[in-house]
This record gives structure tokens, sequence and C-alpha cells, in this order.
């Protein structure tokens, strides 16, 4: 989790240059404004606020959703966990269960909120199970939208979902029906970040080959990843080499674990198997180092782009349709207006005729 | 082992029954003795109790048990009649028909049903060597594809016939998903009844009667899902099922014992009877190996086709970065019980309960269903539900929507 305050650390090193000008790197000199302190500032604010992120894991049920985000944030989210039997899986409908945790590092604080999906895939007809997932990522921006229109808008609550883990099982030849039709639904909507789960079932061709295959079908169907952004020109190679590597190995074959094996003196999470052990922090065995890289890394991106492209587009459909209802109330009106006069018109010849009569009465 | 010939496939959607075409002939690979004996034992029946007076030296080969306390040899006793050689005669006769054993796997697709029936059978046995596809594409229905051929070993031949369903689970929708299988297996019941009843009928019906159906069970690791105990409540009423845990090398040994507790709890919370079931146990001898199987299933098997070396010793495996697991080692995986269950110890038997159980409850029903029939040929009288099967049903147990299932699947087809 350092690589966070990494990234804020090279901007520490700006104040000490001078970006103004040519002339002078010192702060004595002429020409030095002082704005390269801003980043400082900004800093020391954000550290001050803490950071928010709410990421989603949606998947079937037994991929190791859980046991991976217990995992990549060393915590235990889900305490009391009551796996429901076969029997009453047929009942269920798919639920949205969210849990928040503060986690603190290095006096950076980070408020983390899951989302899990349970049931999702368990039923029979898992026709209507991503409805719910769909309504719930649409609720948190309609709050958002509403709340930035409100008169208060000094403490919004950023509740929207910045991120979504799709687990995609590894025991299929691909991507399953469901997983194209739920991806299609929301990659408008949220950054998908597709995951291999319980990678450790396959050997290394087999998993070379299942990648190529879902990486294959996500552009056959017009399916719109998180694309991670390139390194800018001006990072170091280190960066860039890092930013490929992640970018060649997705979607990232993971293994989660939490239990503590003996290897060769050392104690390392692992999963121990009569034949092996499998370590979950070996970049050879799987990559899950490099799913935390990137999650770190482009915690910010992710909500950039969450509040730029899938929020705005959201917003404007919203507005769109909101303006859409307000013509038509107009119309409305125009057309009792014209009912009414029509009517008056009406009366206005009955009463002429009825006073003609009269008059003809009169003169007999 | 050498193949001498290609198999043949032939496939059909859901819909008009499948027509089994015969493969080419394969040579059997080196066994242990073992096997050979085993099945020809189970397939004399249990009446006959090899007695060992007057041992011939071939049938001393079939004695697999020390003899009994209490027995001893008669060679050349004076009381001595000969009844055993009955054993000689009926073996001699197995060999020249030989065996047929028709296995249905049964799951979603990519959980190595055709890599484990390429394993069982140690050659390419399955659709997929048939019909080399490297691109695997879920059909939009079920479809169901049998392939056959013809393996010999120590001159026991045995037609094996492989019945695969792929497109099973596959779908968003996968309600009735399991009545294609179910229509599969009564129509194959429905061929022999018509042979059967038949005025002019053939010596040996030819056999395509589903056996075995293997159901491969996802390893999540937290208990069965709605659509695998909906299908096997249904069809272990009419087949022998035999769950197992695919994929199992994505288990520790802990989460594979309490995976399989849940499943087995599953199993009985909703009366799901898989073989080998509890109540066809024949005495206490059936019922205490029969025991020892119950506690293990469902066997947690891991398949593969390749060969590596460890230790010197040729192996079938699958090759990590952390290690080799071995498919025949049980400290890796259970593959090796499933095999010695299928093949070298309870072949005949699951044959049997096909055969003189789920058959004749189908038949029993068929023909109490065509009362009037002009089809049943005269002297069938259909009869009323005969004691055995009478009670079998009532003790088969599960709701009452599986028979009427498969009563309107019946009426269906009529």
């Amino acid at each position: 989790m350092c690589v966070v305050l990494a990234d804020l650390s090279k901007e520490q090193k700006v104040p000490a240059m001078s970006q103004s000008g040519e002339k002078g790197k010192f702060p004595e000199t002429a020409g030095y404004v002082g704005f390269a302190n801003l980043p400082n500032q900004v800093h020391r604010k954000s550290v001050k606020k803490g950071f928010e992120f709410t990421l989603m894991v949606v998947g079937e049920s037994g991929l190791g959703k859980s046991t991976l985000i217990n995992s990549l944030f060393l915590t235990d989210l889900y305490p009391e966990r009551y796996i429901p039997g076969a029997a009453e899986k047929i009942e269920r409908t798919v639920q949205i269960e969210a849990s928040t945790v503060e986690i603190e590092e290095r006096g950076v604080k980070l408020r983390l909120t899951v989302v899990d999906t349970p049931g999702y895939g368990d039923a029979i007809n898992s026709q209507d199970c991503f409805k719910t997932i769909i309504q719930y990522i649409d609720n948190q921006f309609e709050r958002y939208l509403h709340d930035e229109s409100g008169l208060n808008r000094r403490h919004i609550v950023d509740n929207r979902v910045h991120c979504c883990f799709y687990f995609i099982s590894p025991f299929g030849h691909g991507l399953k029906p469901l997983d194209v039709e739920f991806m299609k639904a929301i990659h408008s909507k949220v950054n998908i970040v597709p995951v291999i789960a319980k990678a450790d079932t396959l050997t290394l061709k087999e998993r070379d080959r299942l990648k190529r295959r879902i990486l294959d079908e996500i552009a056959e169907h017009g399916i719109k990843i998180y694309q991670l952004p390139d390194a800018d020109s001006d990072e170091d190679e280190e960066f860039k080499e890092q930013t490929r590597v992640l970018k060649a190995s997705i979607p990232f074959a993971v293994i989660g674990s939490n239990q503590l094996i003996e290897v060769k003196g050392k104690k390392i999470r692992g999963r121990l198997y009569p034949w092996g052990v499998v370590e979950v922090e070996n970049p050879e065995h799987n990559d899950f180092l490099k799913l935390r890289t990137m999650l770190v890394t482009h915690m910010q991106d992710l909500q950039e782009v969450t509040q730029d492209l899938h929020y705005e587009n959201f917003r404007s459909e919203r507005l769109k349709r909101s303006g859409r209802n307000v013509e038509e109330d107009v119309m409305d009106k125009d057309q009792i207006l014209l009912q009414k006069e029509a009517e008056l018109r009406r009366m206005h010849q009955m009463i002429a005729h009825m006073q003609a009569q009269m008059k003809m009465k009169g003169d007999e | 082992m050498t193949v001498c010939g290609r198999g043949q496939w032939s496939s059909s959607a859901a819909g008009p029954a499948v027509a089994v075409i015969e493969g080419g002939r394969r040579r059997g690979k080196e066994e242990k003795e073992g096997k050979e004996r085993q099945e020809h034992r189970e397939g004399l029946g249990s009446e006959v109790n090899p007695s060992h007076s007057n041992m011939t030296d071939s049938a001393k080969l079939h004695q697999p048990h020390p003899p009994p306390k209490g027995e001893r040899s008669h060679a050349g006793d004076f009381s001595y009649v000969g009844i055993d050689a009955i054993l000689e005669q009926m073996r001699r006769k197995a060999m020249k028909q030989g065996f047929e054993l028709n296995i249905m796997v049964v799951g979603q697709s990519g959980l190595g049903k055709s890599t484990l029936m390429n394993t069982l059978f140690k050659s390419k046995v399955s659709r997929k060597s048939a019909q080399p596809n490297p691109e695997e594409k879920i059909p939009q229905t079920i479809e169901i594809k049998s392939i056959s051929h013809d393996i010999e070993e120590k001159g026991v031949r045995m037609k094996l016939a492989v019945i695969d369903t792929p497109g099973f689970g596959d779908q968003i929708n996968n309600e009735n998903c399991w009545k294609p299988i179910m229509k599969f297996i009564n129509d194959q019941y429905e061929a022999y009844l018509q042979e059967e009843i038949n005025i002019d009928r053939k010596k040996r019906i030819p056999d395509s009667r589903v056996h075995c159906c293997i159901y491969f069970i996802p390893p999540t690791g937290h208990c069965l899902r709605p659509l695998d105990v909906e299908f096997m409540r249904r069809l272990s009423k009419v087949v022998n099922i035999v769950p197992v845990i695919a994929k199992a090398d994505t288990l520790t040994l802990e989460e594979r014992d309490d995976f399989k507790q849940t499943i087995r709890e599953e199993l009985r919370a909703n009366g799901i009877d898989v073989y080998p079931q509890k109540e066809f146990d024949e005495d206490a001898e059936d019922r205490l190996i029969n025991d020892k199987i119950r506690e293990m299933i469902p066997f947690a098997v891991v398949g593969s086709d390749q060969e590596y070396q460890v230790n010197g010793k040729k192996i079938l495996g699958r090759k990590t970065k952390w290690g080799t697991i071995e498919v025949e080692n049980i400290a890796h995986c259970e593959f090796a019980y499933l095999r010695d269950l299928l093949i070298r110890t309870h072949m005949q038997n699951i044959k049997d309960i096909t055969g003189s159980i789920h058959y004749e409850m189908y038949r029993v029903r068929r023909l109490n269903e065509s009362n009037a029939g002009p089809g049943l040929a005269p002297g069938q009288a259909p009869t009323l539900v005969p004691a055995h099967t009478n009670g079998q049903t009532k003790v088969n147990g599960g709701p009452p929507n599986g028979m009427a299932a498969q009563c309107e699947v019946l009426t269906h087809e009529m």
C-alpha cells in the first residue's frame, strides 16, 4: 500500500525547485511566486479529509470473492458469515450488502466500502439477477445528483461505485452467457475490472489460453472494460514498465488466502495442498500483486473516470429525461386551453341561437 | 494404449432418439489382474457361491478370496459332483459375448468431463477426441452426443458408450434443462421395452440404456447449487447417479472434507438417493462395502491425459509451478476410488440395478398406462405394481413432483 504515498512524494520534490520561471531555484530570488507550494497544501488537506472508495464485487457463489477482498486489504470484512444451503438459495433473489471499513496507513485514511452481491448467478433462472445491481448503481448516482443540485453542498458523501471486480469462473472455457449479458448491461455505468478467480486450478498454459479467450470474447461483444491509462511521458522508466506489464496481464488471474503457512522458515500467505504450496504474493504463481498494485496506483484514476465519464453520462441522460417531462406538461396545458375555447364558442353559439328564437317569439 | 481404429460418433438435439454407431477396436493396456477377475466374478451374480472342491488350474485363478472357514479341498473326493465347473462355462460364454456399458456425463461446460472419461479408460473415448475442435462454443440448447467404442483387455471385450450433454447448465435461464436428458434416458428404456415385448425378438437385446450418470459438481467449496439439487432429485429416480467433485485440485484437504460433508447433508435433506443406494444392498457384506463408499461420496477427482515423469515413473498428472498433481495418487485426489467403483468392483452391480430396478419401474409404469394398448403382445397383461418395485417407489421419498414430471414426460412421448 506504500505506493499511494510514493505518488505524492514525487510531488513533494517540487517545492524545492521552482517551476515558475527559468531564473533561480531559490525562494529568495526574484520571479519566484510560490504557488509551487500548492500541491503540498492539497496533499495536507486530502490527508486530513481522507479518501473514499467504493468497490463492488460481482460473481457466482464460491469463487472466492470474500477471501480475495480480505486478502487485498488485509482485513476481515465478513466476520460472521452465513452461507445458506441450496434449498434456501432457490427462494433467494440477489441482495446488495455494503460493508464499510476504515483503513489507515501512515497517516492516510481510506474509507473503503465493499458492495457484495450474494445470490448472483445462483438461481436456476438468472434472467433478473442483474436488475437489482443496476438499480443499486443508478440509485447511488441519483443520490449524488440530488446532493449536487441541493442547497447545502458542503458535505456530499460519495457513495458511487468506483470500480466493479467481476469474477470469472476458471472452470469454463471463457465467458459464460451470463457474464456477457451482465457486463454489457453495466459497462457504461461502472468501471469493470475482470478477474479470473481461483487461478490455482489452471496450469500456466491453460491460464494464458483462458486470458486470450476472454479478451477475444470481450472484444467480440463490444464490452468496454476499464482501460489502464498510459503512463505520462515524464514518468520514470520503471513506472512505464510497470504500467505496460499491468496492461498486458488483464484479466488478472488471482488466488486469495488469509492463512499463514510456513515455507522455508518464512511465514507467508498461501494455500497448502498435498502436492505443494501456492503462494498468494508470488508473482510467478498468480497475479495478486499486480491486481493490488493496479488498484492502489489507479484508485484516483478510477474515481476520476467514474466522475467524468459514467456519472456525466448518467447525469445527462437523467436531465434529458426530466426535460422531456416538462415539455409534455406544457403541451397538455395548451390542449386544455384549446378545449376550453372550443366549449366557450359552442356556448356562445347556443346563446345566440336561443336569443334569436326568443326574438322571433316576441315578435309574434 | 495403442489406437488401432477411429471412434465414430453421432449427435442429436433434444428430440429424436440417438442412433449409436459402433466405432473401431482398441487394445487394452496392462492392468492389474484383479480387474478382470473382479469384473467377471460380479458377472456371475451372487447366487453361485464358489466352492473349493476339485480345483482345476483355470478355476483356481478365479478365487480372489481365500477359502472361507469350514471348507476343505475335496480334490478327488467321492462326494464331488462338479457343480462349480459352471463357473468356467459362464466365464467362457461371457468372454465370447462381451460386456456393454453406457455412461452418461452431465455437468457445466469446462468441468473436465471429457478429460475424466479419457483418464478413466486410459484412451481417447470422449467426443472431444473424436472431433478435435479447439474453439469450444457453448451450444444454444442442450445436445445429447453419444460416442461408442469397442475396448478389449486380456480377451475381455467391452462395448463402451459415453453419452455427453454439452450445453447443460450453461444458459442464463436453466429451467427445465434436465428435461432433454430425462427424455433421452426414457427413450432408451422405451427402445429396450419395445424390443422386449416384440413377438419376434432378438436373442440378445442391444442394451442402450444408461447404466450410470456421472454428475459433475463445481468445486465452489460452499454447498450445492439449486440446479444441482433439482437435477439430482429428478434423475436419481430413473438412473444411477454418481456425483463427483470436478477439478478438485482447487480445494485443500480440509476444504474438501467440509465440502463433502455439506454435500452429503444436503443430499440427505433433499431425499436424493445416489449410487450406491441404501435400499438395494443385498446382504450384510454388501452393506459393509457400500457403507464405506457412501462415506466417501462425492469423490473429489482430477482428470488428466498428459503424462509426466515423477521419480522415474510415468504418471498421469497436471504440472504447475508449485507442484505436480498425480491423478492416481490417493493422497492427491480420489480418482482411483472412482475408477475402482465404476469399473473394477461395481460395474456389474450398476448394470443390475439399472436392469432390474430402474428399467422395471419404467416398464411397469408404461404398461399400466397403455392398459388397452394395441402395442401389447397377447399374454402380456399389464400387472399391478409388483411388491418389489412398489415398496421401492414409496421408500424413494423426495417430493412427488419428481414422479409427476416423469409421468408428464412419458405421456408427452405417447
